[in-house]
């Protein structure tokens, strides 16, 4: 029931947060993460910044995962040229 | 932070595959969160994964669930003179005893789509000769981005800014669901954004009374499919918990800070749940101190009387009692271009995803 | 060419009055047109519902196109409303195969209009025209009191010729065939968007609006074989490869990993919870060409300044009927018309 995509804190003014999307930045308050930092990477749902996204546990969990399955991706057909 | 691996076609053959082995005999999973509903439909996973393992939806889709007497209130406020009534996109369209938003927006109101509640505060401060009114739907991961705006409203001494609360809370309506014991259920896909602010401690009484296993999923598709795994595995141990599987964002403790501004801000209270009924403490209410700030009490007005549709089966839908195909009006009487129930009314609701991506 | 309107049921559940998502190049667009101005106006130039009528002269095919701008805000990042005017029918002329030879330009303003602001809009529409080698030959102006006019409205109408040996329609796709865009989707839809609604987005956010007749001239100076072309306007890649995949009876199937769109339009739709493939585009065109030029004609884009990132996206199909996505992970789902413009969603 929610949309919350994941950005990189680039300012921070206040409870304001200037947050990097790939390319598009756009603000986005601290009111529910106060101990946010420049560097931080969030998770962001309506215009505010609801947790951190944990890097580690992200590598973790694609590492295990690979362990577990394999890291080579079947590569859709490629059409003939 | 490249999180492309989550929709790595190798690992979700890999989990797929691991799905098909733990799959023995017909099962049934709820999916509760509208946002999954629609991250399985778009990237095809329900028709990759075995027939005899099913994926119902569940009630989380907080526009389908808004009751109608609701929409109507919101179309009644925004045809109140001097009001600017704002709304996130989702409530556009969804449909009252009479009309929608989008309707009453024709008809000359004053009806804004906004991205973020902050986006509404911005313009009662722009418009001090104007209320401006926020359609407050959402769950729990919504909830405290609107109690914070209201905060900042008090902070900075607007006073033209008002919210209407219609906001829902997920595990209370899980325990309904389990309590009216109708569907046969092996075990609960949680919300992953829900829980990013809760936790996974509100779900533990599910696995406690009633035996159920439940995975806290993020969406991607890796993040589905392991979670769909997980809960296969906590099915044949026979040894129901909570999990989380969406580890990047969500802990046992969810948000505190957040919990804390909804809880400030808010209190439960018992809530209509559209096509479903009246379910305890699953609606929050203004506390005594931000009564202010309610539309409903500020801004009284007359309401239609509220209009059932028959033959409509979204309550069931939403309970996971029937899956869309099973209503007599899917794709015939009710399709997106005319719908009839909620479910069908917004892009998350079973029906409406269903319909969509083909899931006959 | 066969009558592809729904069923005379729709009469009965047209709204009482038009709101927003008739506009919005989906269902609910086609159910007007097909049950209210095909109906009346009916003839057989019309029921070939491709973007440019195809005219039979003596000695030549004309094609004639019209179309209206009714866009705000009036100027955003990469455009305005006059230059996607004079693009957006250049663009209809040139996915017909027709070569343009004038196009006429009626203004309704609205009054109050800022004299600058429409001198500005005006000399943009010069350019477009003159950098396409085109003049805008005839013109109307009308000026409507305040509040019925956003600013301004622009219809511009086009006549092009048609060479001989192109046969250019969305009902010849056929199955086999390869389907290519000549760069990446969304730009436009997203750029304006953020500009009329205040979402406040920042970045390389602009629209692409640009007259794609130069590098159409290219491609058939490749290979006669291009079945089928059209412009990705209003509702996007998906809404208008649905048309030609029901104008031609056929299935389209695209690669979700193959369709370019740049990253910071990608996280922009994520924002706002937007499909891509349903999102405005003023200077892209979807080719249909037979499987064994596709080579050849993607090398003949990439070449183009308008073919940078051009890509093959897909592949027509005699069953399923109706357009395809098959997904990063292996699954297929269906790219359906949609009833209306998509909305920004918080779910």
């Amino acid at each position: 029931m929610c949309l919350a995509v994941p950005g990189k804190i680039k300012k921070i003014e206040g409870r304001l947060a200037e947050v990097d999307f790939g390319g598009v930045t756009r603000e986005s308050a601290l009111d529910l993460l106060a101990d946010a930092k420049v560097g931080d990477y969030i998770l962001v749902h309506a215009g505010y910044a609801i947790q951190k996204l944990d890097e580690q546990e992200a590598l973790e969990t694609i590492q295990l995962l690979e362990e577990v399955y394999g890291a080579d991706p079947e590569e859709p057909q490629e059409p003939s040229p | 932070m490249n999180l492309d691996k989550f929709s790595d076609p190798g690992l979700a053959k890999g989990l797929l595959g691991k799905i098909e082995s733990l799959v023995r005999g017909d099962v049934a999973l709820m999916e509760v969160c509208g946002t999954h509903t629609m991250a399985i439909a778009s990237s095809g996973i329900r028709n990759l994964l075995p027939k005899a393992l099913k994926l119902l939806s569940g009630p989380g889709c907080p526009v389908c669930v808004t009751p109608t007497h609701e929409v109507d209130r919101a179309v009644a406020f925004s045809k109140l003179p001097d009001v600017i009534l704002t709304t996130f996109g989702d409530m556009l369209r969804v449909t009252g005893s009479e009309s929608s938003l989008e309707q009453s927006k024709a008809e000359g109101a004053e009806v804004r789509v906004v991205y973020s509640p902050r986006d509404a505060l911005t313009l009662a401060r722009e418009h001090p000769d104007k209320s401006i009114i926020f359609v407050g739907v959402g769950f729990e991961t919504t909830s405290p981005t609107i109690a914070a705006t209201v905060k900042e409203a008090r902070e900075k001494g607007i006073i033209n800014f008002f919210v209407q609360p219609a906001f829902k809370l997920v595990p209370e309506a899980l325990r309904a669901i389990l309590e009216m014991g109708r569907v046969k259920l092996a075990g609960f896909l949680c919300p992953g954004h829900v829980s990013t602010i809760i936790g996974s401690r509100p779900y533990e009484f599910i696995p406690r009374d009633y035996g159920q296993p439940c995975v806290i999923a993020g969406f991607e598709p890796v993040d589905i499919l392991e979670a769909v795994a997980m809960l296969l595995e906590q099915i044949r141990s026979g040894k129901p918990r909570v999990e989380i599987q969406y580890r990047r964002t969500v802990k046992p403790e969810g948000n505190p800070q957040a919990v804390a501004l909804m809880e400030e801000v808010f209190e439960p209270c018992d809530s209509e749940w559209r096509a479903i009924g009246m379910i305890p403490q699953t609606g929050l209410a203004f506390r005594k101190g931000y009564k202010a700030f309610d539309a409903t009490k500020r801004f009284p007005v007359t309401l239609p009387a509220p209009v059932d549709p028959p033959g409509c089966l979204c309550g069931e839908v939403m309970m996971g009692i029937h899956a869309p195909r099973d209503c007599s009006l899917f794709g015939t009487g009710c399709t997106p271009a005319h719908p009839v129930g909620p479910c069908m009314v917004s892009s998350e609701g079973a029906c409406a995803a269903w319909y969509k991506y083909g899931e006959r | 060419m066969s009558d592809k309107s729904p069923p005379s049921t729709v009469h009965s559940l047209r709204p009482n009055k038009i709101v927003l998502a008739h506009g919005s190049g989906g269902r609910m667009m086609q159910e007007l047109i097909a049950s209210l101005f095909r109906r009346a106006f009916d003839n057989p130039a019309l029921d070939s519902l491709d973007d440019a009528a195809e005219l039979a002269f003596p000695g030549t095919r004309l094609a004639f196109t019209t179309d209206s701008y009714v866009v705000t805000p009036l100027v955003f990042p990469g455009g305005d409303i006059g230059r996607l005017a004079v693009c957006g029918t250049l663009n209809d002329l040139a996915v017909k195969g027709a070569r343009p030879l004038a196009l006429s330009a009626s203004f309704i303003l609205e009054e109050g209009l800022e004299t600058a602001l429409l001198e500005k809009i005006v000399a943009s529409m010069a350019r477009a025209a003159s950098e396409a080698g085109v003049s805008v030959v005839t013109g109307d102006t009308k000026v409507v009191e305040k509040g019925k006019a956003d600013g301004m409205f622009i219809t511009t109408s086009g006549v092009g010729e048609i060479p001989a040996g192109r046969n250019v329609s969305g009902s010849l796709a056929r199955p086999g065939d390869a389907v290519l865009v000549n760069g990446p989707i969304a730009e436009h839809g997203i750029a304006v968007l953020n500009a009329r609604m205040d979402f406040g987005l920042k970045g390389d956010l602009k629209s692409d609006c640009a007259a794609l007749s130069s590098l159409v001239e290219a491609l058939f100076g490749v290979t006669s074989k291009i079945h089928a072309m059209r412009d990705p306007t209003r509702g996007g890649v998906a809404t208008t490869l649905n048309e030609i995949a029901s104008q031609s009876g056929v299935g389209i199937i695209l690669e979700e990993a193959r369709i370019p769109v740049r990253p910071e339009v990608k996280a922009s739709c994520d924002l706002l919870g937007l499909d891509p493939l349903y999102v405005a585009n003023e200077g892209k065109v979807l080719v249909v060409v037979d499987r064994d030029e596709a080579g050849a004609v993607l090398g003949s884009m990439k070449g183009c300044p308008l073919g940078e990132g051009a890509a093959r996206i897909g592949e027509v199909v005699d069953k399923p009927r109706g357009v395809f996505l098959r997904t990063r992970i292996g699954g297929l789902r269906p790219l359906i018309l949609l009833e209306g413009e998509q909305l920004p969603r918080i779910c």
